[in-house]
């Protein structure tokens, strides 16, 4: 560490990979002061200007609001507030576009200025040193401050780290072309930005304070140097100009000739490094209590008329500052935000300025490239020389053209920090950056996709398992219900023998209900209730079946029927669940009558492959005495018939023949019993409603 | 009689080699096949059932076993590639039978419509529906997969299918529409 | 030694399989357009070539000449090569399932490789003795190895280039691997045998 340092004192530094030396073109503004401007007439104050989460909205439409006032909460630890750069009313809060090379709306902050710029209640603090380490950070969370060089990265979060610090680098290497913010204000608050210095100091405690400047800022060089004169924990260090020094990776190399590897932060190599930009709005935060509500930006370019750096309030549509720096109503409008080699266009001139925007550049037609077409690479390779990140910018290119996102990942893509150097020297003028763009972009999109699917299987896997449990839950029931109705059954009282009938006739009546239900469904042409009806042709051909059963327990116990008129109705729905309702004798039977209906129907399922299989099991249940053998036979009929059909419906035929058996079957029987007759006819009636249904669903 | 010995010599070489691989193929018999997973693992996982089975994994089983790669509407042209790869068959275009409009969407219950069935809920593979009998339905955007099953069963056709709105997060750069535009070394120098 | 070590060299690179004596060409075309699976086409086609001289050697020699069956040769060899390939089949699979599927085809058409067949008859009609024909059934299958890890590389790094239109795809690929022949014929002269 101290060669560090050493080196550091006798003027030497490391050398980064690769890099440029673009024209500066810092002259057209670095001369002139910074401009305080006048309200604009309205600001548009996008809710998320930095990286991370949006804050959420406290204020309402139609709320006067005063200047540094809190417009969102932040209420997650990767989210910073807004604030009302001026007194004024807010008039909505749509989707308007914002500063981001989509050109896509996000909501955003209407505020008309009334003018007068009343400031909400501060209190002053100049002896931050009495405040703790946690109230700091909490001023400068709630002053809405992050990292103004670019990349908007929350300040509270980077320097409330725990970690040991050795050196906290305060980067004033303002290195893309033409813009100069950061050069004027060190120029005319450097006392400022000492105490901003001073303030992380007391939060970080790091070995040394490395301020990186470039030397194409003589002027603000020594601004810096007289300000720190006498701390010999600050140095100033003084790079050679060369472009991207001012990128996090590469002023870290400069300064201390330490690489960060791939995928790791500074921090963990002990270094911190702030914006010098941000050390001037913390020196606000905590010591005047203002949140950032302001910043400067370069507004140049050779279209205008005067070329200057200017406090904008954030919010101001670009446009507002263009006028303000005379910019004449050309024809072909090329706003460009950031600088030239990282910056982006506009979509229109109404998009607002934000933390992150440090300057506008309005080119005249001569500063714009002139269509220069992109023509075959010719493997000059001078892109991999000037990659500041030891990338392989044509490799890169190719395969983000071929969308190989495995080749993109092993050149590792992610280490560009899209400086542009390599489009700058390309002699073919391929956008070199632009197709890392689109593949960042779309690998991006890949891995939220991916998240999504594997989230999708993990639920859909969840929903198999739950639906799984429920039936063995459903299955366990039904095999206790049964068992507890065979063990009544069995014992043969005439309570017992009053359920069996009432069963009995519940199961007729539903049958009855059925056979009008499903003749009216099928009619219509709802698809929806193709699945529910063929579940009502299983349902009915197990009641068929549950009655065979029935009548042939009843000849073993050979007790005369009750005629059915005699029982409540019993309402009998698809859903079990819902009969909860009923008093609790008919609810007994219900759900009684229920549960033989499910059983059934589920064993028909399973039988549904082998109907064969459940036309013998229909015939040994009904074990005819010689009794009442008729109305055995009967139901015997109705249930094959029934076993019949539904392998009809298997095969997707139409079985008419099903509807004869049983009319045919039911003439053979002329001496048969009222109630026999009944529920043979109830039977035929369903049996023909089937056939019916066949026929509709076979068309 | 040196017929019979070139017989012989064959046959004794045959069934010394025959054994060999009689025992090579007990020694190095493979048991299951981790193909269906891998091929699963490629799957969308909207779980839709357009490729005519009951969710990714039947699929993904399927075509382990040979079922044609081109089914999968919602993965598309991207998802055929990657299994052509690992199938190391030729990559095909998606079957015909299947749209091929694969703009990522999201079902929608218009709720003023619903009237409470569930019958989307039980349609839902994901369980990204909420809601109970007689009470109002909703999607669980994040969880959607928009598989489409849930439109079909709705009685009242509430349910209809939107397109995810463009955030900045999902953002696409188009080059063609976005000139972002570097300014080039020699015409600055000109100027100055 | 030196012998030894010449004729490796020798059929590594002078007399090259694929690009000199054109001998298995079709892996070298088919197994080529990613560099993964021409390695594992590689292993596979240096396990069968080594063992499948190996073995030959031993039939010829120690079978069929004494028997005076020198007339079954080819016969016997096409015998061998199907169990070694079947048997490289069986390990591949239980080892490298992905390797396995990759490879698709081109693994039991290993059998029909021209290159196997033909270093078995070459070591006959040279009379290469027991540690000669081992060496050469190596050798060769290290030269093979060698063209097509080469020509994969190359042949990824065309997939993604700006090739003209019209030689999009095979073309190039035999464009490219008629350059690679050319280079490969300037070793002539490098071993003397």
């Amino acid at each position: 560490m101290e060669s560090v340092i050493e080196r550091i004192d006798k003027g030497l530094f490391w050398k980064f990979h690769g890099g440029i030396h673009p024209p500066q073109m810092k002259f057209l503004t670095s001369d002139k002061p910074i401009l305080q401007l006048p309200l604009p007439e309205k600001l548009v104050i996008p809710i998320q200007q930095h990286i991370g989460e949006a804050g959420e909205v406290i204020v309402n439409v139609g709320d006067d609001v005063v200047k540094g006032q809190p417009l969102t909460r932040s209420t997650l630890p990767i989210s910073v507030p807004i604030h009302a750069p001026t007194s004024g009313k807010i008039t909505a809060i749509e989707n308007a576009t914002i500063a981001h090379p989509s050109g896509l709306e996000e909501l955003c902050i209407k505020l008309i200025p009334d003018g007068k710029d009343t400031w909400c209640e501060r209190t002053i603090c100049p002896e931050y040193q009495q405040l703790s380490k946690a109230e700091i950070i909490e001023k400068i969370c709630n002053a809405g401050i992050s990292g103004m060089g670019g990349a908007g990265f929350p300040t509270h979060i980077k320097v409330g780290t725990t970690a040991q610090i050795n050196y906290l680098i305060i980067n004033a290497s303002e290195c893309e072309p033409y813009i100069t913010a950061d050069d004027l204000l060190i120029k005319e608050h450097s006392s400022a930005i000492l105490d901003g210095i001073n303030i992380l100091d007391h939060l970080l405690e790091p070995a040394f304070i490395l301020i990186g400047i470039e030397d194409n800022k003589p002027e603000a060089i020594k601004a810096l140097q007289n300000a720190t004169q006498g701390i010999d924990k600050i140095k100033v260090c003084v790079l050679p100009t060369q472009y991207p020094v001012g990128g996090e990776k590469q002023l870290i190399m400069a300064l201390t000739g330490t690489e960060v590897p791939s995928g790791v932060l500074p921090t963990s190599l002990g270094i911190v490094m702030q914006n010098i930009a941000t050390c001037f709005a913390i020196a606000d935060a905590v010591i005047h209590d203002t949140p950032l509500i302001k910043r400067v930006v370069t507004v140049s370019g050779q279209a205008l008329e005067k070329p200057q750096n200017v406090w904008a309030l954030l919010g101001t549509p670009v446009e507002f500052l263009l006028n303000e720096c005379g910019y004449p109503q050309q024809e072909k409008k090329h706003i460009i935000m950031g600088g030239p080699m990282m910056g982006f266009s506009l979509p229109n001139n109404q998009v607002p300025i934000v933390k992150t925007t440090n300057c506008i550049l309005a080119p005249s037609e001569a500063e714009i490239p002139n269509d220069n077409q992109e023509v075959e690479c010719i493997r000059c390779g001078q892109c991999a020389e000037v990659c500041p990140s030891q990338l392989l910018p044509q490799e890169l290119q190719w395969s983000a053209k071929a969308k190989d996102h495995q080749q993109l990942d092993t050149l590792n893509l992610f280490d560009c920090i899209e400086c542009g150097a390599c489009a700058y020297v390309c002699p073919s003028h391929i956008p070199l950056v632009h197709y890392y763009r689109v593949a960042k972009a779309e690998i991006r999109q890949q891995q939220l996709l991916d998240l999504k699917a594997e989230k999708a299987k993990v639920r859909f896997e969840a929903r198999k398992l739950r639906l799984e449990r429920e039936k063995l839950a459903r299955e366990a029931k039904h095999k206790k219900a049964a068992e507890a109705r065979k063990a009544r059954m069995n014992s043969g009282t005439p309570e017992a023998n009053n359920e069996k009938s009432a069963v009995a006739a519940a199961l007729a009546r539903v049958k009855a209900k059925k056979a009008q239900a499903s003749a009216e469904p099928t009619n219509s042409a709802n698809p929806s209730d193709d699945a529910s009806s063929e579940k009502k042709s299983q349902v009915a051909a197990a009641i068929a079946r549950a009655k065979a059963k029935k009548l042939a327990a009843k000849d073993n116990n050979s007790i005369a029927e009750k005629p059915p008129a005699e029982i409540n109705p019993v309402i009998i729905d698809e859903k079990i669940e819902e009969k909860q309702t009923l008093d609790p004798a008919e609810a007994k039977k219900a759900k009684i009558a229920a549960a033989i209906e499910k059983a059934k129907a589920k064993k028909l399922t399973t039988e549904a492959k082998s109907s064969t299989s459940s036309e013998i099991k229909t015939e040994t249940v009904t074990a005819p005495s010689p009794a009442d053998a008729k109305k055995a036979k009967i139901a015997a009929a109705v249930a094959k018939a029934k076993a019949k059909k539904q392998q009809a419906e298997q095969k997707k035929e139409i079985q008419l023949s099903a509807n004869e058996d049983i009319t045919s079957s039911i003439k053979d029987e002329p001496i048969a019993e009222a109630v026999t007759d009944k529920k043979a006819r109830i039977a035929a009636a369903v049996a023909k409603a089937k056939a019916k249904k066949q026929q509709t669903e076979s068309k | 009689m040196s017929i019979i010995i070139a017989i012989l010599v064959i046959g004794v070489i045959g069934l010394f080699f025959g054994a060999l691989l009689g025992f090579a193929s007990i020694k190095f018999k493979v048991e299951g096949d981790p193909l269906a997973e891998q091929l699963d693992a490629l799957l969308p996982q909207t779980q839709c059932g357009q490729c005519g089975y009951p969710g990714c994994k039947p699929y993904a089983e399927a075509v382990a076993n040979g079922e044609a790669i081109n089914k999968c509407a919602p993965g598309g042209d991207d998802t055929i590639k990657k299994i052509a790869d690992l199938m190391g068959v030729e990559v095909q275009p998606l079957d015909g039978n299947h749209e091929t409009d694969n703009t990522p969407k999201v079902a929608f219950i218009i709720e003023e419509d619903c009237i409470g069935c569930t019958k989307c809920i039980q349609a839902c593979p994901v369980d990204a529906i909420i809601g109970a009998t007689k009470q109002m339905h909703t999607v669980i955007i994040d969880e959607c997969t928009g598989c489409d099953l849930c439109v079909a069963p709705c009685p009242v056709d509430c349910i209809e299918m939107r397109p995810i709105n463009q955030t900045t997060r999902n953002w696409q750069w188009d080059l063609n529409s976005i000139p972002v535009v570097q300014l080039d070394a020699t015409s600055q120098e000109k100027e100055v | 030694m030196t012998d030894y070590l010449l004729l490796l060299v020798g059929t590594v690179l002078v007399n090259n399989f694929v690009l000199v004596k054109f001998l298995g060409l079709c892996p070298f075309m088919g197994v080529s357009s990613k560099t993964e699976t021409a390695i594992g086409m590689s292993y596979a086609t240096t396990f069968v070539m080594t063992l499948a001289s190996l073995l030959s050697y031993l039939v010829k020699t120690y079978v069929l000449s004494p028997l005076g069956l020198d007339y079954l040769t080819t016969m016997t060899f096409i015998l061998v090569i199907a169990v070694v390939v079947q048997f490289t089949e069986m390990v591949v699979h239980k080892t490298s399932a992905n390797l396995y599927r990759s490879l698709g085809i081109f693994l039991p058409l290993i059998t029909t490789n021209c290159a196997v067949l033909g270093v078995a008859l070459l070591n006959m009609y040279e009379q290469h003795n027991f540690l000669e024909s081992i060496i050469y059934g190596f050798s060769a299958a290290l030269g093979f190895s060698l063209v097509l890890i080469m020509f994969s590389a190359m042949r990824e790094k065309l997939a993604n280039a700006d090739v003209p239109t019209p030689f999009k795809g095979s073309a190039i690929a035999m464009i490219t691997a008629g350059l690679m022949s050319l280079a490969f014929m300037g070793f002539t002269g490098l071993v003397k045998f």
